[in-house]
Parts: structure tokens; C-alpha cells; sequence
């Protein structure tokens, strides 16, 4: 059994325990979210579903969501179909391409689970 | 074991212009690959040259040619790989191979790869059964075929291979699939077969993760801190083995980081379903990839692999599709966002009044979380906020209507707006972009390759 873990002072953020990156295809985007520890893989395979995240990105309007593993890295790959408002060519959005999808995912609030401390950040920068 | 280092020091049209030059400083390298060609860049690139037959290649390709030129005696073995020709590969090569002979290396062979540009037979594919159906939409491609701009089959590494086969030390092509700048030159230096899935998989990921450039240096790392500087960032080189093995790598004190966080970040850049990242050389698969901090700045990229290559190429398309464009100005004091929103709605109600409307709007007030809105929590207590308004129509003239709406705000709108400083923005065409399919037998390569002297 883990030890309990007391929950955090402040409520927990995506960005706390994986980075990511989106980017454009056409209409379509994709984020991928890359969990920093394998407490943090396993978590959002539980938490992050394809509902949970077209729910929050609801206001965008995807037609589709698809979640794609990638376990060797730790990370799920998200394809937010028909999201970009017309995407590079016709989009009238600022961010026509989608660049700031992931950074916005990240910001998604998530309810700490138990051992929510394994799956923290390492420090940025140079690791291994 | 042979290894080749591939360096790639540019990641779009518009990249750094120094970095081509001081990767080539800063390492030994095999190949650099230069790559320019987003999804509209053709289209662009065809309005270019419609205008002037010599052009519709990217300038910047050129100009970082130019100044390699000097460099080349002291990298022997350096060969360059670009897709920067465009819709215009000729051109461009030969502008290339007049410095190169006003340099003194005329006798070096310079390749154009076409055979990408589809628009010339159209016609004959659509009568010959190809529907061209948007892969997005399933829509066949009939009624927008009258406003076609561009029509490009993405090739792969063969047309590469031709070339360096034939001695070229340049290479320029058209639409050629990013990865494959890569995967040519592995393919060429190695001798792979090309049903040599498993090798083509894992050069076709070193071509990607490469392909943006600076993205797998540290440039937008989204774990992004002051304790990763930025400033010289170094560009990436791929260390390709004969065995399909690969390292990710940058030059010694360069800006930046290469570690396993930064490079899965690019990894999963632009992809769809990551066990079939199709491209004309392999069905690759990305999905169970895994990364390895070998020392600082050195990641080893292992388990990927491929499939057969994918029945039909990918076309890029893209269709006149009327004007856009976009004005922005600043609004302060209090209650900025409130007035920002109102003045944006003021240039749509005037315009309506004097009779223009647009198909589609679109106002953001920047700072109050409007690049995601409903997605970003909304914040409107700036003092100051920016605020943009877009919009696409059919007529030329309604949307130069639609910037002159701008400038009257300054006497004629709320308090607090300023930031008129720059240029009235222009009316801008658009390329609606057209994704769709042909079958590989319709497409081949050109391959073309002479010295540099008779270009």
C-alpha cells in the first residue's frame, strides 16, 4: 500500500505533472501530453480521457476527439478533429494553428489523486 | 559501424537566417538538410509566381546558399538537402549555382528534384479517375477545382537518392515530405533497400523530430524556464547508423538543451494516430518509441519501426478562397476590455451601415483570454488590452472597406484607444488548403543534375 499522502496547498494543474505540445493539421489539431514520471502515465491514463478533454475544450467545438497511447515516452497523443475554425488558411483566430492548445491543456485543473507527489516535475532543464 | 550526421537549420520559411551558418561552424557534418515548406507555403509560392516566372521558390533558401558558398572547402564532405525550390526549383537552383560558380565551384553537381507539381495535368487525372476528394471531408473536388492555386503530390526519398546517387552536392526540391530530406541521404549513404521498413521507420523519425528545427533544441519546450536559455540556440543533427539507430544531438555550447523531455515533445508535434505516420518512403511507427539520455544533449531515440509505404502519396491542394484580413489596435484605461469589445463591434455595425458585410468576423480582445476564449478563464481587468478584429469575404473591396474602418476609431470611438502606429494592414488573398490523395504509380520523380556551370 503507498503511504497516504497529504493533499496539496494549492489544487493541482495538468501542467504539474506533464508538459505537452499541439500543432496543426489542416482543420485538425493534436496535443500530446507527456507525463513526467510513470505514477503520471499511469494517472492520465485513468483521468484524461478523450470525454474528459473534449469536454473541457468544449468551447472550440471539436467534432471529434482520438487518444492515441505512446507508452514508450509516457505520454498521450490527442487528435481534436475540426478545431482550428478553418486552420491555417481560413482560420480568423489569432492562434490559427493551434499552438497554444497545449499550454491551455495544461492549465486543466485535476483532482489530486493519493500518491500525486510522485508524479511531480522534475526540475526543468537538464535531466538524466 | 558507419554513423552520418545529419544537421537540419531550418524548420519553416522565415527560420533564423544565421543558424545554416553557424551549425556548419559549430560541427562536422554529413548532410544539412534545410527545410521551408509548410501547408500553404506552395500556394504562396504559386500566386508568386504567376505574377513572375522566375520566382515561386523561398528567397531565404537562396540567400543561405549564398552565404554557404564560402564555407564549403573546409566541409568536404558536407552535402545539402532542400526542399526550399518550391514551386520553382529550377530557378532556384540556378541562382544557387551562379554563386556557387562565381565562388569558384562550378564543377559542383547541383540536383532539382520535381515531378510534385500536379496542376499542369489536373485535368488528365480527374478524367482518368482520380476524385481528389478532401481526405477531411470526403467532398470530391469538383467544385472548387476552377480555383485551384496548387496541386502538390508529396514525394519521398527516391527522388534524394537519384541524385546523390549522381554525384549531386546539392539537392533541391520541390514538395518532397519533410522527413524524407532525412531519410534520402540515409538511404543513399547506406545502401538500405526501400522495403527496408524497420530502417526507413527510424530515419523517418529522425526527420521528424529534426524537421522543425530549434522545437527539439529547447524552442517552445513547454516546461520552458529562465534555466534554459535560448540565446544561441544550437539546431539539431540526427547521427544515423547503418543499423536504423539513432542520436539526437547539438553542437557543443550552443544555446538550449537536447534531453528526453524536449525531444518527446517534438516526437509528438503534428502527428496523428503515432503507429502510422504515413509518408511516401514507409508507413512509420512512432508509437512505441522510447528515448534515452545518453550524456547532456545527446538522446537516443530507440524501438522505431515501419510498415509497407502507404498505397497513394499525399497532394497538398489549395483554392482561391476570397480575402482576409486583420486590424489590430491597443485600448487602455479603465474598463479596457469592455470598450475594446465595443469598438470592435462599432467597425462591424458602421460598415454594415454603409452597406458592406462580410461573410465571416471574428473580434478578439488579446489579454482577457480571447485566444482560447471560453477555454482560457476570462480576465478583464487589464488596463490595457489589444484588440483584433479579422474577416474573411468573397470581394477584394469589401475587405479594403473593412481596414479603412480602423483609423476613425481614434476620433470616433471610446477613450483609451491608441496603437496606430503601424501600417494600415492589407487585404490578403486566401488559399484554402484542399488535403487529399493519389495513387503512387501517377507520380514519379524528376530528377535533373548538372554542375553548377550549366545551370
Amino acid at each position: 500500500m503507498p503511504k497516504p499522502t497529504p493533499p496539496p496547498d494549492q489544487p493541482l494543474r495538468l501542467a504539474d505533472i506533464a508538459h505537452a505540445r499541439s500543432g496543426d493539421k489542416g482543420n485538425h489539431a493534436n496535443v500530446g501530453v507527456i507525463a513526467y514520471t510513470p505514477a503520471g502515465y499511469e494517472f492520465l491514463g485513468r483521468y484524461l480521457s478523450e470525454t474528459r478533454l473534449a469536454e473541457y475544450l468544449l468551447p472550440l467545438r471539436p467534432t471529434q476527439v482520438e487518444r492515441f497511447a505512446m507508452p514508450g515516452i509516457g505520454a498521450y497523443n490527442f487528435v481534436l478533429h475540426d478545431i482550428l475554425a478553418g486552420g491555417a488558411s481560413r482560420s480568423l483566430r489569432t492562434d490559427s494553428q493551434g499552438k497554444v492548445l497545449a499550454l491551455a491543456v495544461l492549465e486543466m485543473p485535476i483532482a489530486a489523486p493519493a500518491n500525486w507527489r510522485e508524479m511531480l516535475s522534475p526540475p526543468v532543464g537538464r535531466e538524466g | 559501424m558507419r554513423t552520418i550526421r545529419v544537421g537540419n537549420a531550418a524548420g519553416f520559411w522565415g527560420d533564423n537566417l544565421d543558424a545554416p551558418r553557424r551549425l556548419v561552424e559549430g560541427s562536422q557534418l554529413d548532410y544539412l538538410t534545410l527545410e521551408y515548406l509548410a501547408e500553404l507555403t506552395l500556394s504562396i509560392l504559386a500566386h508568386q509566381r504567376s505574377k513572375n516566372p522566375d520566382v515561386g521558390y523561398v528567397p531565404d533558401c537562396v540567400t543561405v546558399l549564398e552565404g554557404l558558398v564560402s564555407h564549403l572547402p573546409a566541409q568536404p564532405r558536407l552535402k545539402i538537402v532542400t526542399n526550399g525550390g518550391g514551386m520553382n526549383p529550377v530557378a532556384c537552383a540556378r541562382k544557387i549555382a551562379a554563386a556557387l560558380t562565381a565562388g569558384g565551384h562550378g564543377s559542383l553537381r547541383v540536383a532539382v528534384v520535381s515531378g510534385d507539381d500536379l496542376l499542369p495535368c489536373i485535368d488528365d487525372f480527374l478524367t482518368g479517375g482520380e476524385p481528389f476528394a478532401n481526405f477531411d471531408t470526403g467532398t470530391p473536388l469538383g467544385p472548387v477545382r476552377e480555383r485551384l492555386a496548387s496541386a502538390n503530390a508529396y514525394l519521398g526519398a527516391a527522388g534524394i537518392v537519384e541524385a546523390l546517387g549522381q554525384g549531386a552536392r546539392i539537392v533541391v526540391t520541390g514538395r518532397v515530405a519533410d522527413a524524407s530530406l532525412t531519410v534520402g541521404p540515409a538511404q543513399y549513404e547506406f545502401g538500405w533497400s526501400p522495403d527496408d521498413w524497420q530502417r526507413l521507420g527510424a530515419a523517418t523519425v529522425a526527420g521528424h523530430l529534426i524537421e522543425c528545427g530549434a522545437q527539439v533544441t529547447g524552442g517552445m519546450f513547454s516546461g520552458w524556464s529562465d534555466a534554459l536559455p535560448l540565446h544561441e540556440l544550437g539546431y539539431p543533427i540526427a547521427e544515423l547508423s547503418e543499423d536504423g539507430s539513432i542520436v539526437i544531438t547539438k553542437p557543443a555550447g550552443t544555446g538550449g538543451a537536447v534531453t528526453v523531455a524536449i525531444v518527446a515533445e517534438q516526437l509528438v508535434y503534428e502527428i496523428g494516430d503515432p503507429a502510422h505516420y504515413l509518408t511516401p518512403d514507409v508507413d512509420a511507427d512512432f508509437s512505441k518509441v522510447e528515448l534515452r539520455q545518453e550524456c547532456p544533449d545527446r538522446v537516443a531515440v530507440v524501438n522505431a519501426t515501419g510498415r509497407p509505404a502507404p498505397p497513394r502519396y499525399k497532394v497538398s491542394m489549395a483554392y482561391r478562397d476570397g480575402y482576409m484580413a486583420s486590424g489590430t489596435l491597443v485600448v487602455c484605461g479603465a474598463h479596457a476590455a469592455r470598450k475594446a469589445r465595443a469598438a470592435g463591434n462599432l467597425i462591424l455595425s458602421r460598415l454594415k451601415e454603409a452597406g458592406v458585410v462580410l461573410a465571416r468576423t471574428n473580434i478578439e480582445c488579446l489579454g482577457t483570454g480571447d485566444t482560447l476564449p471560453g477555454v482560457w478563464a476570462r480576465h478583464d481587468e487589464a488596463l490595457e488590452v489589444v484588440l483584433r478584429v479579422s474577416v474573411h469575404d468573397p470581394s477584394r473591396d469589401a475587405v479594403e472597406r473593412f481596414v479603412r474602418e480602423f483609423a476613425p476609431l481614434a476620433g470616433s470611438g471610446p477613450p483609451g484607444v491608441t496603437g496606430y502606429t503601424g501600417p494600415r494592414s492589407k487585404p490578403y488573398p486566401v488559399f484554402a488548403y484542399w488535403p487529399t490523395t493519389i495513387a503512387r504509380e501517377c507520380v514519379a520523380p524528376v530528377v535533373d543534375v548538372r554542375p553548377a556551370s550549366e545551370w
